[in-house]
């Protein structure tokens, strides 16, 4: 049942084996591209007695991710960066993973290569650089997407060029060569051919690149400033009315603007997460967790404690749909008896938001089994049943003293109703299977469709 | 599509088989045939997968990832020997029991117990020799009919 959603499992048949398998299951889940190993040990063993039996040397003989990329490579990708006049890093989760954000940085800001980070990757290089071209894709903002498809050659690495990057790949980055590296060699090829594939650690790639430009000096000054030039033409963009509905990205804003510390931000999945891909400045590894491509509504809370019991001293923001909110939200009652004052700000629209985003662009706003209803929960009343404060926002001219509120409460877990706009949609927009090059900008472009 | 065969080295561990059968079967292709017995190696087994798969290299590295999984050989039709085995339960009576043996022994076939009105006969070659033994023992009444895996091994270059 476990086979298809961990990276490996065990069954444990004899109480005796429980600390080798130990071993070697942190060995898997730890090491290569990390995974979930579930060990699965039945009733009759749990009431077994055995004697410790200190565990052995790892005995994986089918089990050696590979670390060290080939130099011949790496040689050969060094040989078309230097021949590239418009050259993109496209990095995700594996740097974060590889912890190569410092080499990360040094490639491209010594050869002068503009990044582009996937939502598994935000935060490996810092937004708010003028390399940094932030997320591209679906929901990702013009200038990402759009430098992709002007490439002449994609530095893919630690990414698995997933659909909601590409949409669809025969009509992705078409001008482009690709260097592909990942340590996961399953990655490479699987949906894009690579000219140079290259299995390995993100750093110990990054740290070859880097050794192989040596003093090379790219020329990509016109590329640059033709993408700082669509930057300034297409910013992401909201529009939060005076009296009206509050929108999330000024929501965001706001908090980002009253937060001086670098919180975690966790979120569960849909409209809000993207708002926040898109709003939140990013500028340090792990300050994101979502579950990406595993689309795990409920994340955000659970992830959220994790964080917060990980680095009691850090600021923890679940920042989350109510539609996720709702899967996971008795775990406030755990935050509350184990006294771990995690945040949670629920963006409440009264439906699954993006659900309600395709019925109507998609589906003529038939709309079905998307609408959660505003009224229940009332989420102030269920935040103070399970021991946390309960806040609540509905207008602009409330949202700074709300969170301000909320920031200074470290004792509790609080809670803030933060009531949004039902109707707001999330752009830029790639429809699935459509073409990169047809971006949905606001809601006008959509008459085109 | 053709058939590719695949011989793969795995670890003698609880599950494998399922993870590989599964790795396969999930992602939508099917199994002609599956063997699986022990090496010369201790701890180590051979699984002998037939598949008719168009995407065999990224099925290939789906196995590569599964940890106890070793080495994956994609087998060469034009240098490899194949074989496989078979046990056919046919009915018999007066009239045909001299046909049904002489048939069997002229195709290579072991009979292995002979009753009454039954004989028990065993075969190994290829599929194909296999496929045209089951035809020739139809008309007598096949009663029952098993066939092991198929196994392969790469001739020497």
């Amino acid at each position: 049942m476990y086979m298809a959603a961990t990276k490996h499992n065990y069954l444990i048949t004899n109480a005796s084996e429980i600390p080798q398998v130990l071993k070697e299951a942190k060995y898997i889940a730890t090491s290569g591209r990390p995974g979930p190993v579930l060990i699965d040990i039945p009733k009759d063993i749990l009431n077994q007695k055995s004697d410790w039996v200190e565990p052995g040397q790892l005995d994986l003989p089918g089990y050696k991710p590979t670390l060290e990329p080939n130099p011949k490579m790496i040689q050969q990708a060094a040989n078309l960066i230097k021949n590239s006049n418009k050259p993109i890093l496209y990095v995700g989760g594996g740097i974060i993973h590889s912890k190569a954000n410092q080499e990360l940085f040094d490639l491209a800001t010594k050869f002068n290569i503009p990044v582009v980070t996937t939502l598994m990757g935000r935060g490996a290089f810092p937004d708010g650089h003028e390399l940094c071209l932030e997320m591209p894709g679906m929901h990702g903002n013009y200038t990402a997407t759009t430098s992709i498809q002007k490439s002449d050659l994609l530095i893919a690495i630690g990414v698995r060029f997933d659909d909601r990057v590409t949409a669809n790949p025969s009509f992705f980055a078409q001008n482009a060569k690709v260097i592909h590296a990942d340590i996961d060699p399953a990655e490479i090829g699987k949906v894009r051919e690579a000219q140079v594939p290259i299995v390995g650690d993100a750093k110990s790639v990054i740290l070859g690149l880097i050794n192989a430009l040596g003093d090379t000096k790219l020329n990509t000054e016109n590329w640059i400033n033709e993408l700082n030039s669509m930057k300034t033409e297409f910013p992401l963009s909201y529009n939060q009315n005076e009296n009206g509905p509050l929108k999330v990205p000024f929501v965001l804003e706001e908090l980002q603007s009253l937060t001086e510390e670098e919180a975690i931000v966790v979120s569960g999945v849909g409209q809000h997460q993207m708002w926040i891909s898109q709003h939140w400045n990013f500028t340090e590894p792990n300050t994101w967790l979502n579950s990406g491509g595993l689309g795990t509504m409920g994340y955000s809370l659970p992830a959220a404690i994790g964080a917060k019991t990980a680095y009691p001293e850090k600021l923890v923001l679940a920042l989350d749909g109510d539609g996720c909110f709702q899967m996971t939200c008795q775990e406030l009652i755990t935050a509350s008896t184990e006294n771990i004052p995690v945040k949670i700000v629920v963006f409440n629209n009264g439906n699954h938001g993006m659900v309600r985003q395709w019925q109507k662009i998609f589906y003529n706003s038939k709309f079905s089994a998307s609408e959660l209803g505003h009224v229940v929960p009332d989420y102030v009343k269920l935040a103070e049943s399970m021991g946390a404060v309960g806040l609540r926002m509905t207008k602009k001219t409330e949202v700074k003293n709300v969170f301000s509120e909320m920031l200074k409460i470290n004792d509790r877990p609080v809670l803030i109703d933060c009531v949004v706009d039902p109707e707001d949609m999330v752009f830029p927009m790639v429809p699935a299977g459509g073409s990169n090059d047809q971006i949905i900008l606001n809601e006008e472009d959509l008459k085109n469709l | 599509m053709s058939e590719r065969i695949l011989s793969v080295l795995v670890e003698d561990k609880p599950g494998v088989l399922a993870r590989v059968a599964s790795t396969i079967s999930r992602r939508g292709f099917n199994i002609n045939s599956l063997s699986v017995g022990p090496t010369h190696i201790e701890g180590r087994s051979k699984m002998t997968i037939v598949t008719e798969l168009d995407a065999v290299e990224q099925v290939k590295k789906q196995l590569n990832k599964l940890v106890n999984v070793i080495k994956i050989v994609e087998l060469d039709p034009d240098m490899t020997i194949e074989t496989e085995v078979l046990l056919l339960k046919v009915s018999i009576n007066k009239d045909s029991q001299t046909s049904v043996i002489e048939k069997a022994s002229l195709s290579g076939a072991n009979s292995v117990d002979v009753g009454q009105d039954y004989a028990v006969f065993e075969l190994t070659g290829s599929s194909k020799e296999l496929n045209k033994f089951e035809d020739l023992m139809k008309p007598f009444g096949i009663i029952e009919m098993v066939r092991g895996g198929r196994i392969a091994i790469q001739t020497n270059l």
